[in-house]
Formats: structure tokens, C-alpha cells, sequence
């Protein structure tokens, strides 16, 4: 393999990372504070239908990045209502969550099936971008992949670093001591399924408007899934998540490579790779856990206010 | 504005019966927005969705052949809610329910294995590979989260994508038919392999028979046995049950068997009398939508019947919507998501009083 192909390699296992890193980071402080929602692919979905469409409309990928974001953040806050606001079972809402998203993410993007736009420009710094090896892959990206370590940075500081980050933490832990020491534990939650949303609902805009760049019926793939069980892989901790969704989307990548330079394998089996693989990585992080879980302590309990 | 709960004091058995109910109604009055929304009629929809299926004798047996995937499947997975446990992989068990047990009416086609001693032991065995098969699939979740304590949601779900790639593969590979001009489908069963039919018309298969077994004996096992009070327990409270001597282990194992090989079971009745034959896919969403139909039975086995039915007929009216009102099949999803968050909010007013204030959220 000469240096070019390795690079063109790592840019491709960069951009199939970022859309998990976005999500699972979004995902990491909504589980932070004892949430669990397993409406990621839901919200996703959602996110590139609308995320497509809007860029498509208005020609401008920001736009429908905001746009991604914004639908993300009202099924968020769909789901908020009723797993903090009715204390409804968090594993059942985030089901009804996601099989709503598949669907009205059909309905949304069908007009706009088979359609094409340009990926979002990359940066280009002159050469700085022309160095041999590093320079794509450092100064070459677009705007999502910094985006998304710049987020991933603010996430780390946010939640080690500051008030309201320990705030946020405790009552994931414990809501009913926290709730005594007068935090608020409905509004933080609320808030933070509201940050997920819109992570989950980025990520999916960032598929259809930087990563493919189109919009197709069910495009996200499991990814949301994926995202989940990568904020399981982290043990919640942020940077890990880079680490996990970098090891994945090697996975992804590697697997897309074999596939074209036909071993002989069936396509199927490298298809499943990337499954087969997040189950691996979950057994071989339980077997290094021994047992003592590094999750949140109230991680999907409902909470109800003592009166 | 902010909601507050106040715990109902005892359950009623009026809202437990009436809460679903509004949640069809609520869900099927957003249902019609939507419809509305995309410039078609919410009536003419209601009617074909749901008052059109039922007027005529094939669709009435289409209904009940649609419903018997889903009740076989939901009842499987109110062992594990009740427990609460997490199997949401139902689809890849289906899946490979239905290709383990196909793949025995593949290998005796056409009088293979028959000369000796006859056709009559396959199909049974038919039904008791893609049971087991099923099941065992199950086990893959629940063994690891009893073992490692990884979390069965995200294994079982996993497992949905790997047991369709595996289908896919076979169908198309070393299962295809090889007279079949490079169709991806296997070769038609013989109809030693195939589910007898129950009434005029190729339609109505004695699996039918099946699920309704189903109901009965899960109504037994939860209303009679030691096992379907375990199953409650560990469900309600689960350190009450571990103080009993309730082994969570095991029922974890127990529950997984039982809902996987359902799943299984609902699979192969699929390919021996609806589909006759193995191809790429063979489900559309079957274990995906009976988590609906278990929650909407309020995980109890005559209601799962009901909601089963019910469900059977958003995917009947689905069909033709697609053809009467060119309505997308995701329409049929996202209301089926619709259904399952009425059903949820309707369940939160069975246990609490729901009182909005207004101020801030605390």
C-alpha cells in the first residue's frame, strides 16, 4: 500500500467516524444524566431527510445541518415529554421513537429520492493541505469533522469541568439525593435528550449532505445503533467515543475495501462486520469491566417527585 | 409549564380496559392529520385502512394470517417485558426461524429423505428446527448479558441486520433454486412441507391454530403457574424476588428461549404457508411491529389476540392505501410508531394523575 492510498484509506475511515461521533457524543450526555434513548437511529433518520432537504431547497449545507438539527430536537423533545414528563418506560418510548422516525423519514425525503448535491467544500489551506501524507487528513476535512472534535472537546470540559456538568452528572447518578439538594432533575434531563436530539439529528443530516451526499430510504443503516452501544464501549467518557467510533468506522471502511478487491468472501459476511464487531466490543468491555458497571447509577429509571 | 404525577392510589380495570382503546382512537385522529397533511382524505383513508379489509371473506382471512406472525412473536415478548428484559432483536429470530426450518424442506425436495418411511415427519420437524432455531438465537443475548452482563437491547438488536445479511447470502448462494434462472429464491416446497389450509382459497393456514394455542397457554402459564408468577415478580420487583430465591439467571434464560423460539415458530409458519418458498426477505417488520402489539395488549395474552388484530389490519389497509390512495407504505410505520406512543402515554394515565401546572420545569 503506498502512502496515498493509506491516506485516502484514513480520510474515508475520518468521515464514516464522524457521523458516529456526533451522535454517540449527543447520546453520551443524555445518558450522563440518566436517560436512555434508544431513538438515536430514529432521530437520525429523520435529521438526513429533513438535513437533505433543506440543503437541497436552499443550496446551503448549513442550512441543512440547522435543519437536521432542528428535526432531531423535536423528536427529542417528543421523547422528553414522555419519559420526563409522564415517567414513561425509557426503553419503550425510545422504540416508538425510532420505528416514528423510519417512517416519517419516508414521508419527508420521498420527494426527494434519487436527487444529487455537491458535498460540502473542504478545508484548504495552501500547503498546509498539499503535505504529503498528514495533509488531507489533518488540513483537508470538512467543516462536520472539525465540528464534531470541537464538540467533543466542549462535551469533555463540560462535564469535568464544570457546575453544571457535576450538576448534570449527579443526577444521572442519584436523582433522589439530587433532587434534595434542590437540583432540577426534570429540566436538566429534559435539556440534555434535547442536546442528543439535536447530535442525533446533525449526524443524520451529516450522512445525507456531506457523507453520501444524497438522501435514500433508510440510509442511517443501524448507525444509531451503533452510536448507542459506542457510548457503552466509552464507558461514558467522551474522548473514548472518538476512539470507539475511529475503531468502527475502520471496520466499515476495511470492510467496504475487501468487498471491492473480492477475497472470495460473500458480500453478506463483510456486511456484517460492523455488527458482529459492536458486539465483540461490548463483550470484550464487559469482561474488562468485571462486572462493575461504569454506567450512570439511575441510567433509564423514571423519575417521580416525592411529595 | 410543567406536569406533575400523582400516583393512582389502586388500578382500575375500567382505564385498564379503556386505555388503549383511547390511544387507537388518538392515534388514528393523528393518523388522519397526517393523511390530511399530505392532501388526501382522512376519511377515504380511515375507510381503506380500516373498514374495507373487514367487509370482505379473503381479506378477513388475510387478516388473520397477518395477525398470527405478530401474536405468536408478542406473546413471546410479554415473557420478557413482564420481566423486564429487553429482547427487541424478535426480527432476527424470525428470520432465522424461518431459514432453519425452510432449509430442511429444501433438503427433502422432491422425495429426497422420503422413500423409506414417508413425508409425514417433516413438516412437524419443519416446525421444530425453526423453533429451536429461534430460540437458540436468542440465547446468543441472553447468555451474554447472564455471563458478561452486556446489555440485551443492543445484542439483540445487532443480531436483526446479521440473521437478514445471513438469509440474504443463503437465499441468493447456496440455497437458491438451481432451475430457477438466477432468481434469488429457493426452490417451492413440496406440499408435505407447507402448512395445510383451514379454508377454501390458499390463504388461511392451520398456523393460525398455532398462535391461538399460543394465547391460551401463556394465559395459563401467567394466571396458573408458579413460572408466570416468577415472571411477574422479577418484572415488578425484583428484589423481592431475589429474597424469595428467585433465580434471575435462569428465568433471564427461560424468558429468552421462550420469546426467541415464538419469534422462531412465527418464522417458519411464515415460510411454510405464506411464502412457500425461501428469498432474500421474508418479513416485513414482523418483529419490529409485535413490540407494539405487546405493549397495545397490555402484555396480556388475550389483549396481544386483540392488538395483534388490530395491528394485522394497518398492514392489510397499508397495502391498498398504496394502491386506492397511493399512500406510501412508511405512512403505515410511522402511524404504527404513532399507535405505540399513544399506547404509552395512555399507560402513564392508568398508573398516574396527570396534572399540567403552569410555570417551570423542576
Amino acid at each position: 500500500m503506498t502512502p496515498a492510498i493509506l491516506e485516502l484509506v484514513l480520510m474515508t475511515i475520518v468521515t464514516a467516524a464522524t457521523p458516529l461521533i456526533i451522535a454517540a457524543i449527543g447520546e453520551l450526555v443524555t445518558e450522563r444524566a440518566g436517560v436512555l434513548n434508544l431513538g438515536v437511529e430514529g432521530m437520525m433518520i429523520v435529521g438526513a431527510a429533513l438535513g437533505f432537504a433543506a440543503a437541497y431547497l436552499s443550496g446551503s449545507p448549513l442550512i441543512g445541518a440547522l435543519a437536521g438539527m432542528a428535526a432531531g430536537m423535536v423528536l427529542a423533545a417528543l421523547f422528553g415529554l414522555l419519559t420526563v414528563g409522564l415517567a414513561i418506560n425509557q426503553v419503550a418510548a425510545g422504540l416508538a421513537l425510532t420505528i416514528v422516525g423510519v417512517g416519517l423519514s419516508g414521508l419527508l425525503g420521498a420527494g426527494y429520492v434519487g436527487l444529487k448535491r455537491d458535498a460540502p467544500p473542504h478545508l484548504y489551506i495552501p500547503y498546509l493541505s498539499d503535505l504529503p501524507f498528514v495533509g488531507k487528513l489533518v488540513f483537508g476535512q470538512d467543516a462536520f469533522v472539525y465540528g464534531s472534535f470541537v464538540l467533543v472537546a466542549a462535551v469533555a470540559w463540560y462535564l469535568t469541568r464544570t457546575r453544571a456538568g457535576l450538576a448534570l452528572r449527579a443526577i444521572g447518578d442519584n436523582h433522589h439525593s439530587a433532587h434534595a439538594l434542590g437540583l432540577p432533575v426534570r429540566r436538566t434531563r429534559f435539556l440534555a435528550i434535547l442536546f442528543g436530539g439535536a447530535c442525533a439529528g446533525m449526524a443524520g443530516a451529516y450522512l445525507s449532505i456531506a457523507y453520501t451526499p444524497f438522501w435514500s430510504p433508510g440510509m442511517t443503516a443501524g448507525r444509531g445503533w451503533i452510536a448507542l452501544a459506542l457510548v457503552v464501549f466509552s464507558s461514558w467518557r467522551p474522548w473514548r467515543v472518538v476512539l470507539g467510533a475511529l475503531l468502527f468506522g475502520g471496520a466499515t471502511v476495511l470492510q467496504l475495501h475487501a468487498q471491492a478487491a473480492s477475497l472470495g468472501l460473500p458480500g453478506q459476511l463483510l456486511s456484517a462486520v460492523p455488527y458482529l464487531a459492536t458486539i465483540a466490543a461490548l463483550m470484550v468491555l464487559s469482561i474488562g469491566a468485571r462486572r462493575k458497571s461504569a454506567a450512570p447509577a439511575a441510567l433509564g429509571q423514571p423519575f417521580v417527585a416525592p411529595r | 409549564m410543567r406536569i406533575d404525577l400523582e400516583a393512582r392510589p389502586s388500578r382500575s380495570l375500567a382505564l385498564d380496559i379503556g386505555a388503549p382503546i383511547v390511544a387507537l382512537i388518538a392515534a388514528i385522529l393523528l393518523g388522519g392529520l397526517v393523511v390530511w397533511l399530505m392532501g388526501k382524505s382522512p376519511t377515504r383513508a380511515f375507510s381503506v385502512y380500516f373498514i374495507e379489509p373487514l367487509l370482505e371473506g379473503w381479506s378477513l382471512q388475510e387478516l388473520a394470517v397477518k395477525a398470527c406472525p405478530l401474536v405468536l412473536i408478542a406473546i413471546g415478548l410479554s415473557f420478557c417485558f413482564r420481566a423486564n428484559l429487553w429482547n427487541i432483536g424478535a426480527e432476527g429470530q424470525f428470520v432465522i426461524g424461518g431459514l432453519v426450518g425452510g432449509w430442511l424442506a429444501i433438503a427433502t425436495h422432491d422425495g429426497a429423505y422420503q422413500s423409506v418411511i414417508g413425508g409425514w415427519w417433516i413438516l412437524p420437524a419443519m416446525l421444530v428446527l425453526g423453533t429451536l432455531a429461534g430460540a437458540l438465537y436468542a440465547m446468543i443475548p441472553a447468555l451474554l448479558r447472564v455471563w458478561l452482563g452486556v446489555s440485551e437491547i443492543l445484542t439483540s438488536l445487532m443480531l436483526v441486520y446479521v440473521a437478514e445479511l445471513i438469509l440474504d447470502y443463503l437465499s441468493r448462494g447456496p440455497l437458491r433454486d438451481p432451475k430457477g434462472f438466477n432468481f434469488p429464491q429457493s426452490v417451492t416446497f413440496d406440499d408435505v412441507a407447507h402448512l395445510p389450509y383451514l379454508a377454501e382459497g390458499d390463504r388461511l393456514h392451520a398456523g393460525v391454530i398455532l398462535a391461538v394455542l399460543a394465547v391460551l397457554i401463556a394465559a395459563f402459564i401467567f394466571s396458573r403457574t408458579l413460572f408466570g408468577f416468577e415472571v411477574r415478580l422479577v418484572g415488578d420487583a425484583p428484589r423481592a424476588a431475589r429474597f424469595a430465591g428467585f433465580s434471575d439467571r435462569w428465568l433471564t434464560i427461560a424468558v429468552f428461549a421462550i420469546s426467541g423460539g415464538l419469534a422462531g415458530l412465527a418464522g417458519i409458519c411464515e415460510v411454510a404457508g405464506q411464502i412457500g418458498q425461501l428469498q432474500p426477505t421474508i418479513s416485513p417488520g414482523y418483529g419490529f411491529t409485535a413490540i407494539i402489539v405487546a405493549f397495545l395488549g397490555r402484555l396480556s395474552p388475550f389483549g396481544i389476540l386483540i392488538a395483534g388484530l388490530v395491528l394485522a389490519l394497518t398492514y392489510i389497509g397499508g397495502e391498498s392505501a398504496q394502491v386506492a390512495l397511493k399512500l406510501p407504505n412508511d405512512m403505515t410505520r410511522a402511524f404504527q410508531g404513532l399507535l405505540l406512543m399513544c399506547v404509552l402515554i395512555a399507560d402513564a394515565a392508568t398508573r398516574y394523575r396527570i396534572r399540567f401546572r403552569l410555570g417551570a420545569l423542576a
